[in-house]
């Protein structure tokens, strides 16, 4: 960009972070009503049974139960989710998994109710479970919600060109298996809610949620009350990643009814191991991959089956795997692909959104396959994508012709290669390779004085991968954003978004971007805080759009407004019509007269002269499009692309990886704050760092294993040595200034950049994330034989 | 049971039930909410406070083991409404995203700039290992407290 920006592109520190560092800033668990109660929820110790009876007798007399609530308190909706209402806010006849809840009890003292829960006598049957997906379809397996007819959730199939035609032309065929495994969000805050009762039957909800338009229509549904009776307000938002939205929904809910029922405020706080107990996770997938190649390793079919694991409910699987679907072949030109991509229920635990959404999956498999085909007609890895990658005119695997913005591919691609020196190291690594040690329980692999200088057992390895990423929400729905902005008459501006701010920093975005329109410096800009009652539904804040859609929203609305104080300051001045006004850093500029006036003083002229101070800006989603049954259409309205190269060390003796460096370049349009852009990457690498090697969410019968971070283990200060992002800003057209995604490119491309270097280092492909100790040293996964561990 | 303690530099009593937490003590009874908890397990860090000068995990620390001894949370840290250099260069690294690890983090890193002016790279990683953030990725709290440690000496000179 051309564009001498006064802020735009720079490091700004965020407009929360003083509240926030200074342990101030009030996350939801944080706020206390006068006479606020609390509700603890009711499970069994079951995946799937029939709930016979419930006996609440012991406990319906004690002075601690204010209220037990069930769904027979529920005024409207008893089932709600994101695209199908599958999910009982109480589950009165039967539960599908371990996570749901029965009934709840409320009152005073959150610890009396927990003892308290003990005493509850639930009458249940525990019935066959279903916690493997490949059953989900056979023709004799049990149905998770019978009303269906099916387990099937969605399937959705791409079709281009002719697979089999493909294949035959083709010198090679290769065919391959990956499976992926199921992740925690671990934000590191616990959901909690505050339903407060206001005054004519109306609600107000503030809370750890993700996206409060979201909030507002489930509670509405399930108090059946209008939209404008339910107030949703956001608390600052201890992290998301995706994970605080169908949950808060439904915690939601749920505190709202008891406190409709009792006309007191109502909290709802999880603790961890609730937290993970009931909390939807990331899809696990397994793979199918068919490819055929020329000699010179062009692709000319890909045949692709990919089977989500959903879980006990739809949630958001319908959108995740239709990301899956658009993005399953990778950023390659390929004529003939044939594309299934199933969701399907089982009695696991539920799987919906998180960063990444359906791309981190089909990745895994798509890269690591890349570098097979390399090896196999001796080239490097970045040489088969280039051959392969994605150019401007290009069509994409759903038909979609890249025109009309930056297909930076290649470029991210070359830019990654020249600054790691990726194909000398790639090359150097493999002729050192050695296998890993032999392994066996007779003889120790290794002696003690290996273990204390173990450099002689470390492999040290380079891999990368490359994606593709379509912006915002695509053909899955509705595309829009709106933002609000004003100014006092001291010249203070306040603005308000309808997209959330999740810890990503986006306020500090739209603020930026306001700013920059608006000649004002970023102090004068005082952000509101996000109230569903206050301004128009933008959609979620998800799906990376934020920045694409929000910031556009909030330029748009400073231009209307400062259009408006042109006219003023040229009145004022007495500009004549040739000459142009600018606004830059409180100061207002003519071409031909210089400074003439300060911001402040233009806004008191207009205020004087009843000019309107006030604007709603828009943005709203050029035209896409999408056949179902066929797969074809211009899926998203843009793009970015990415690269990582992954630098590791692999411990021959022990299986362990360790990540020296990862080196992510990403194309993310103009760059708004550099602070937050930089940050996006440093935690978003380290994330798909923990899908790579260390994250995974087990169940033994559909029982979660690791229901705290003492078992469930996310990267700490020491896991990863150095994260460098590069930025390739380019061209764009569309967004604020060109600026578009960053927020879930940053963590898809990990775990395969990751999978390709210990492959260099090691001569072994891996099929199975992640590629904790066992996987490298054993090729399997070691699991406990049943719940028990240590001293329990 | 009564206790006494020292809190954020004033001495402070509680009537307090000798089952309670020293994170429930600090958030309930004193309000200081800037502790967080995140695990209750003593993994996660968001409920770190100093102990005496050494960082614990509030969540693992009966109220009633503080009696007689210092407490140093989050409100503690901040003068008024000056920021303390580890609070300042938190913010100007960009080692703040969503906050909640935040109050731990600065007080973990106090600890061991307090007993360790001048770490190095490692032993900033080792000092807050033992706090997970999912936001930030760690770098820019590691360049935070580096940073810190450079001017508070270049301070002592003068």
């Amino acid at each position: 960009m051309s564009k001498d920006f006064s802020i735009v592109g720079k490091s700004v520190i965020r407009e929360d972070g003083f509240e926030k560092i200074t342990g101030r800033a009030k996350f939801a668990d944080d706020y206390k009503f006068d006479g606020m109660l609390f509700s603890v929820m009711l499970r069994v110790p079951a995946t799937h049974a029939k709930i016979n009876s419930v006996d609440f007798s012991a406990i319906q007399n004690n002075p601690s139960v204010a209220s037990i609530i069930t769904s027979q308190d529920i005024p409207g909706a008893k089932k709600i989710g994101m695209i199908k209402n599958d999910q009982p806010v109480f589950c009165d006849e039967k539960i599908v998994t371990p996570g749901d809840v029965l009934a709840m009890i409320v009152g005073e003292d959150e610890t009396e109710l927990r003892k308290l829960l003990t005493k509850i006598k639930v009458d249940y049957t525990s019935l066959p479970t279903l916690t493997d997906p490949k059953k989900s379809l056979d023709p004799d397996a049990l149905l998770i919600h019978p009303e269906f007819g099916s387990n099937l959730i969605v399937h959705h199939p791409l079709r281009k060109g002719n697979v089999e035609k493909g294949f035959a032309e083709s010198d090679e065929i290769l065919e391959r298996v990956y499976t992926t495994q199921t992740i925690e969000h671990a934000y590191i805050e616990p959901e909690a809610v505050i339903a407060i009762p206001l005054e004519d039957g109306a609600l107000k909800v503030i809370g750890s949620i993700q996206n409060p338009f979201t909030v507002r229509r489930i509670v509405a549904s399930v108090l059946n009350l209008p939209n404008e009776k339910v107030q949703v307000v956001q608390a600052q938002l201890g992290g998301s990643f995706g994970g605080k939205d169908d949950t808060m929904c439904m915690l939601s809910a749920r505190a709202a009814v008891a406190a409709l029922k009792l006309n007191r405020s109502v909290k709802i706080r999880y603790t961890r191991d609730e937290s993970i107990l009931e909390s939807y996770k990331r899809h696990p997938y397994i793979l199918k991959y068919k490819v055929g190649f020329s000699k010179i390793g062009k692709i000319n079919a890909m045949k692709i089956d990919l089977l989500a694991d959903g879980g006990a409910y739809c949630s958001m699987s319908p959108f995740v795997t239709w990301r899956s679907v658009v993005q399953a072949t990778g950023p390659y030109e390929i004529e003939n692909v044939q594309t299934d991509v199933r969701a399907v229920y089982t009695n696991n635990p539920y799987t919906g959104a998180m960063r990444g959404f359906g791309s981190p999956q089909p990745i895994f498999a798509q890269e690591t396959l890349m570098d097979e085909i390399a090896l196999h007609i001796g080239v490097t890895p970045d040489e088969i994508r280039r051959r392969n990658g994605l150019k401007l005119g290009s069509v994409t695997a759903t038909g979609q012709t890249l025109k009309e913005h930056d297909v930076n591919l290649i470029p991210v691609l070359n830019k990654a290669v020249s600054f790691t020196n990726f194909a000398e190291k790639w090359k150097e690594n493999k002729k050192n390779q050695t296998g890993l040690k032999e392994y066996s329980f007779d003889q120790p692999i290794f002696k003690d004085e290996q273990f204390i200088s173990s450099e002689k057992l470390i492999k040290k390895g380079i891999g990368l991968a490359v994606s593709f990423r379509g912006c915002s929400l695509g053909a899955e729905g509705l595309d829009q954003s709106s933002c609000y902005i004003s100014v006092q008459p001291d010249g203070k501006v306040v603005m308000l978004s309808g997209l959330a701010e999740n810890g990503q920093g986006l306020r500090m975005t739209l603020l930026m971007a306001a700013a920059e329109e608006l000649g004002v410096t970023a102090d004068k800009i005082i952000f509101l805080e996000n109230d569903t009652s206050k301004i128009e539904d933008s959609g979620p804040t998800v799906a990376s759009r934020g920045t694409i859609m929000g910031a556009a929203a909030a330029k748009n609305a400073a231009e209307l407004l400062r259009k408006q104080l042109e006219k003023v300051a040229r009145e004022v001045s007495k500009l004549d019509e040739t000459d142009f006004i600018s606004f830059r850093e409180n100061l207002v500029f003519s071409r031909k007269k210089g400074m003439i006036a300060k911001f402040d003083d233009v806004i008191k002229a207009a205020f004087e002269n009843k000019v309107e101070l006030s604007a709603i800006g828009r943005y709203k989603s050029p035209d896409v499009s999408w056949d179902e049954h066929t797969g074809q259409g211009d899926a998203y309205f843009t793009y970015v692309y990415g690269c990582q190269v992954a630098e590791v060390s692999v411990n021959t003796g022990t299986g362990e990886v360790y990540l020296n460096k990862i080196t992510a370049v990403h194309d993310p349009g103009t760059v708004i704050n550099r602070l937050g852009a930089i940050g996006q990457v440093y935690g978003g690498v380290t994330q798909g760092a923990g899908y790579g090697i260390l994250e995974e969410v087990t169940n033994e019968d559909g029982m979660i294993r690791e229901l705290n971070f003492d078992q469930y283990l996310i990267p700490t200060a020491k896991d990863i040595d150095e994260i460098k992002p590069l930025f390739l800003e380019g061209n764009e057209k569309y967004g604020a200034w060109g600026a578009k995604s960053l927020g879930e490119p940053t963590l898809e491309l990990g775990a395969a950049a990751i999978a390709n270097a210990v492959c260099n280092a090691l001569g072994k492909r891996f099929y199975n994330l992640p590629l904790n100790l066992e996987e490298v040293l054993l090729g399997r996964k070691l699991r406990p034989q049943d719940l028990k561990r240590g001293s329990l | 049971m009564e206790i006494k303690f020292v809190l954020n530099g004033k001495e402070v009593a509680a009537d307090i039930s000798p089952s309670i937490r020293l994170l429930d003590l600090l958030r309930e009874k004193f309000e200081l909410t800037g502790t967080k908890e995140g695990c209750g397990v003593g993994e996660c860090g968001a409920c770190t406070v100093l102990m005496n000068g050494k960082a614990v995990n509030s969540c693992l620390v009966l109220a009633a083991q503080v009696n007689n001894s210092e407490i140093l949370t989050i409100e503690g840290i901040t003068n008024g409404e000056e920021l303390h250099p580890l609070q300042k260069n938190f913010l100007l690294n960009g080692a703040v995203q969503c906050g909640f690890c935040s109050p731990g983090m600065v007080l973990s890193s106090y600890a061991l700039l307090e007993e360790n002016p001048n770490p190095t790279d490692e032993e900033i990683k080792d000092a807050i290992a033992g706090n997970l953030c999912r936001c930030t990725g760690y770098k820019q709290i590691i360049d935070a407290v580096k940073q810190t440690a450079k001017e508070l000496k270049v301070e002592v000179k003068v």
